[in-house]
């Protein structure tokens, strides 16, 4: 795994970083050494400014170079103020595997200027509040996208203030209309909302409007790169510095071409350093309700939820949904999740026994495996209800019960053994394992081998307690 | 992260003595897959310390602003591969030596998934249904759907192609299961016939994941199946892999070599399998898992060994199948949750989707799957990718004034 230098000409290396340090090793960053430092800046743990005496007048030069150098090939676009903030882009790598994804894909929830102020207040609540707990994270939606369906400049205005007055979530005040972006951006001077959008009708007077409220831009050319490129070459030259690019989300048919874009934007960026085209992307998924028709809306959520999953894995920065069903909207949050871990992370808990709560000789003996995600999910059952009990993490290479049965990583043998290692024998009087109902199948051989007697358990462990209370007797 | 560069320094700053010594330390920092060994480089990052104090930047001379649109033209980044993916056929017909109605061609990509700017695909993914031989826990999503049939393979199959529109249908012979009913390899080629007469789409021939017992079944079948052309699934390492990749060479099937997300690991298997089988008879199988459980592993190991095939590396260049099933065994797919999240009958099926989607764009060809919807909506979307028509963008921007 590698992180590209600069636009992706290169690849970095520690002593890249070294080189332009102060060399003091003066450990005010907390690092060993400048050396260690480095490698931090290399991995992305660690920002530049950390380093106090490269921020001296002497190093200005060597600062200003490693800024270039550290400056990604996708440019970080800060969308809000204050800790609600959402950061878009900073992408450094084309592909996950060759380091990390940063500033996981920002999901926006609608709202209209013809809303009824209840349904309007409703609707922000609901997004601001909007959470999933997921293996230790919480899952969010990040920002409010405000429409202008009424073009009614004082419509939008009023809106936009009274949306400014009840979340902190940072906005995207949507109108092709300048005037009526200029009314919202009355409402919320400070906010620094994202402006939606630049097109080759208006990008004049838009762009007028992002310097003059220090607000990022977004530039749409519908399907057609050209235009994208040459308007963004444009708004650069009339001094807009932070924008974002929509070349276009299309349903259907125009699935390819939504992906093709998206694929050849970000390739164009991390690949070939192209500095044009080195901005966050956006996505629209919700264009899916352009054609409602008579269709179901549970269809078009459907349809609204697989656009989204499609733009998230390929390189959009930023959503906007219209769906707020939970049943929609949590496959798209996981999904991002799962896209933005850092791939750096293992992939395996350590094995070993865990105690849960102030166990007896009388309690319960669980095991599971030592995948990262099962253990934890395991975990957390135990522990939200509360009960007393051990928990053996059997080492399976980090695979979970099913495909570690399935592959002979989860076997009497392993699991035998693990029963001997961890001296749960002395801990409890009753020799009896409770097994993952995944695992029924080695059930007999796990008690010829350890002499425990098995309980063949749940399959899911949310069931854990249910199981317990019915079946559990030491 | 790259090793140190050795060349004179093009800065001119100099570099202490000792660095080669601090540098040693540090070499052992090399990411590789899923390792990271930082040992006692312990992160402590406080926020408020970073200061910015530098650089004053020169005060921009005021430019003319364009009064017109810089007119510039995007190139598309297009990449060469020295690699292909092999074209693997399944099924064939009575011309071909077997009995099914029609045979299909997966693999044969020049390029990444769906990079239709780059190159076209000659095979679009295709997609089995699952079919069991005796009665598995199954989610109410997908129950509600093939109730009728839970007991019958046959009618289970003929149902999965004739209404769920599935291109193939994997029969997985979990009664053989020593453990379960250990039922004979003569009772599951009993089953794999009544399917076979059922539908005439290629076939998967599934086994219970025991290796010695699989092996037998599978030969059993493949003799008495030879020439159809039916993938095996699957041939793992520590089965007998001489002896399997030669009963499925023999009897002209196709092996599905499965290992558990490993690249190295499926390199090996594939080599161990080439002593006997031909490149294009091999499909390999990674490791599917389920979105939320472990899918950004499942995604990455799948686009990088894409990657690596269309690069030259042959061991790494077979199509890939995904067992998308797998996604069922996330709770989220089927647990009954608080009403916000309800239905599942929704939910559960687009968990399915959204974790065949994602493979589908890491380059997987043939999905393994259950629901209905899910399969419909894969199906749909596939071909969406494929057709070649461009987007009708005239109407795009509505969107801002949708009433809502």
């Amino acid at each position: 795994m590698s992180r590209k230098g600069k636009a992706g000409k290169k690849e970095l290396s520690p002593i890249d970083i070294y080189k332009l340090l102060p060399k003091t090793n003066c450990k005010e960053c907390d690092e060993e050494n400048c050396m260690a430092f480095a490698t931090k800046i290399v991995n992305q743990e660690a920002q530049i400014d950390q380093c106090l005496p490269l921020l001296k007048e002497q190093y200005s030069k060597a600062y200003t170079r490693l800024k270039e150098m550290l400056k990604p090939p996708v440019k970080e676009v800060i969308i809000g103020v204050g800790d609600n903030a959402v950061n878009l882009g900073g992408k450094l790598v084309m592909y996950r595997h060759e380091f990390t994804y940063f500033n996981p894909t920002a999901i926006a929830i609608d709202v209209t200027d013809e809303m009824s102020e209840e349904e309007l207040m409703t609707r922000i609540k609901k997004t601001e509040q909007w959470n999933y707990e997921y293996i230790g994270y919480t899952l969010k939606l990040d920002m409010i996208a405000v429409r202008s369906t009424s073009n009614d400049p004082e419509k939008f205005k009023s809106v936009v203030q009274k949306i400014v007055e009840n979340t902190k979530l940072p906005l995207i005040l949507c109108s092709l209309d300048s005037n009526i972006i200029e009314a919202g951006l009355m409402a919320a001077p400070k906010n620094r909302p994202l402006i939606y959008s630049a097109t080759s009708e208006n990008w004049k007077s838009m762009a007028e409007l992002s310097l003059m409220y220090n607000c990022p831009l977004v530039v749409s050319a519908p399907n057609d790169l050209n235009m994208l490129i040459s308007l963004t070459k444009t708004i650069l030259a009339y001094g807009v510095q932070d924008l974002v690019l929509d070349p276009g989300t299309f349903t259907n048919e125009g699935l390819a071409d939504t992906l093709n874009n998206c694929t050849m934007l970000r390739r164009a960026a991390t690949k070939n350093g192209e500095e044009l085209v080195g901005f966050p992307l956006m996505g629209i998924p919700m264009v899916a309700w352009n054609e409602k028709g008579s269709t179901a809306d549970e269809l078009i959520k459907w349809r609204e939820a697989y656009l989204a999953s499609s733009l998230i894995v390929r390189f959009a920065d930023i959503i906007v949904m219209h769906g707020t069903d939970g049943w929609s909207l949590l496959p798209t949050a996981v999904l991002r999740q799962n896209i933005y871990t850092d791939p750096r992370k293992p992939v395996a808990v350590d094995s070993g026994l865990k105690v849960f709560g102030t166990p007896d000789e009388n309690s319960p003996v669980f095991f599971t495996t030592n995948f990262a995600l099962t253990y934890y999910t395991v975990a957390s059952d135990i522990e939200n209800s509360k009960l007393n009990a051990y928990l053996i993490v059997v080492d399976t290479e980090g695979s979970a019960v099913d495909s570690g049965v399935a592959g002979r990583k989860l076997t009497a043998e392993t699991v035998a053994e693990a029963i001997k290692e961890t001296g749960i024998e002395t801990k409890v009087k009753h020799k009896k394992i409770i097994i993952p109902g995944k695992a029924s199948r080695i059930s007999g051989e796990i008690e010829e081998l350890s002499g425990w007697k098995v309980q063949v358990g749940p399959r899911d462990s949310s069931e854990i307690p249910k199981y317990l209370q019915e079946k559990w007797q030491p | 992260m790259s090793h140190h560069n050795k060349k004179e320094d093009d800065l001119g700053v100099s570099l202490p003595p000792d660095i080669l010594e601090l540098l040693a330390k540090f070499q052992e920092i090399e990411i590789e897959d899923f390792e990271l060994e930082v040992g006692e480089m312990e992160l402590r990052f406080e926020p408020g310390m970073a200061r910015r104090i530098l650089p004053k930047i020169l005060k921009k001379t005021s430019i003319a602003k364009p009064t017109t649109i810089l007119k510039t033209e995007f190139l598309p980044p297009i990449e060469s591969y020295s690699g292909k993916i092999v074209e693997v056929k399944l099924g064939a017909t009575k011309n071909e030596g077997g009995s099914r109605g029609r045979s299909l061609i997966i693999g044969g990509e020049t390029s990444p998934a769906f990079y239709s700017f780059e190159s076209k695909l000659n095979h679009p993914p295709v997609l089995t249904l699952d079919v069991f031989d005796m009665k598995v826990p199954l989610s109410k999503a997908v129950k509600m759907h093939v109730r009728e049939v839970v007991d019958d393979p046959a009618a289970w199959a003929k149902l999965a192609v004739e209404k769920f529109g599935a291109d193939m249908v994997t029969i997985h012979l979990i009664s053989i299961d020593p453990l379960l009913k250990d039922a004979s390899p003569k009772d599951a080629v009993k089953t794999v016939e009544a399917i076979a007469q059922a539908v005439d789409v290629p076939l998967v021939i599934g086994g219970c994941g025991d290796p010695v017992k699989d092996t037998d079944v599978f030969e059993e079948i493949a003799e008495t199946f030879a020439g159809e052309r039916f993938l095996i699934s699957s041939i793992t390492q520590d089965m007998d892999v001489e002896r399997c990749a030669k009963f499925v060479k023999k009897n002209g099937h196709v092996a599905l070599s499965f290992t558990p997300m490993d690249l190295n690991l499926a390199r090996e298997l594939n080599r161990r399998m080439y002593d006997f089988l031909g490149k294009k008879d091999i499909i390999m199988d990674l490791t599917t898992a389920a979105l939320g459980y472990g899918l950004d592993y499942a995604f990455t190991n799948m686009e990088r060994a894409r990657l690596a095939g269309l690069m030259g590396d042959t061991e790494l260049a077979h199509p890939m199948s995904s067992g998308t099933t797998n996604a069922w065994a996330a709770r989220e797919a089927w647990l009954k949750m608080s009403q916000e999240w309800e239905p599942r009958e929704l939910r559960g099926p687009l968990w399915e989707l959204t974790t065949a989607l994602t493979l589908l764009l890491a380059g997987v060809d043939l999905f393994m799957m259950m629901h209905p919807a899910a399969v419909k909506t894969l199906k749909d979307i596939i071909q969406n990718l494929t057709l070649g028509k461009k987007a009708d963008s005239e109407k795009y921007l509505n969107w801002i004034s949708i009433k809502s």
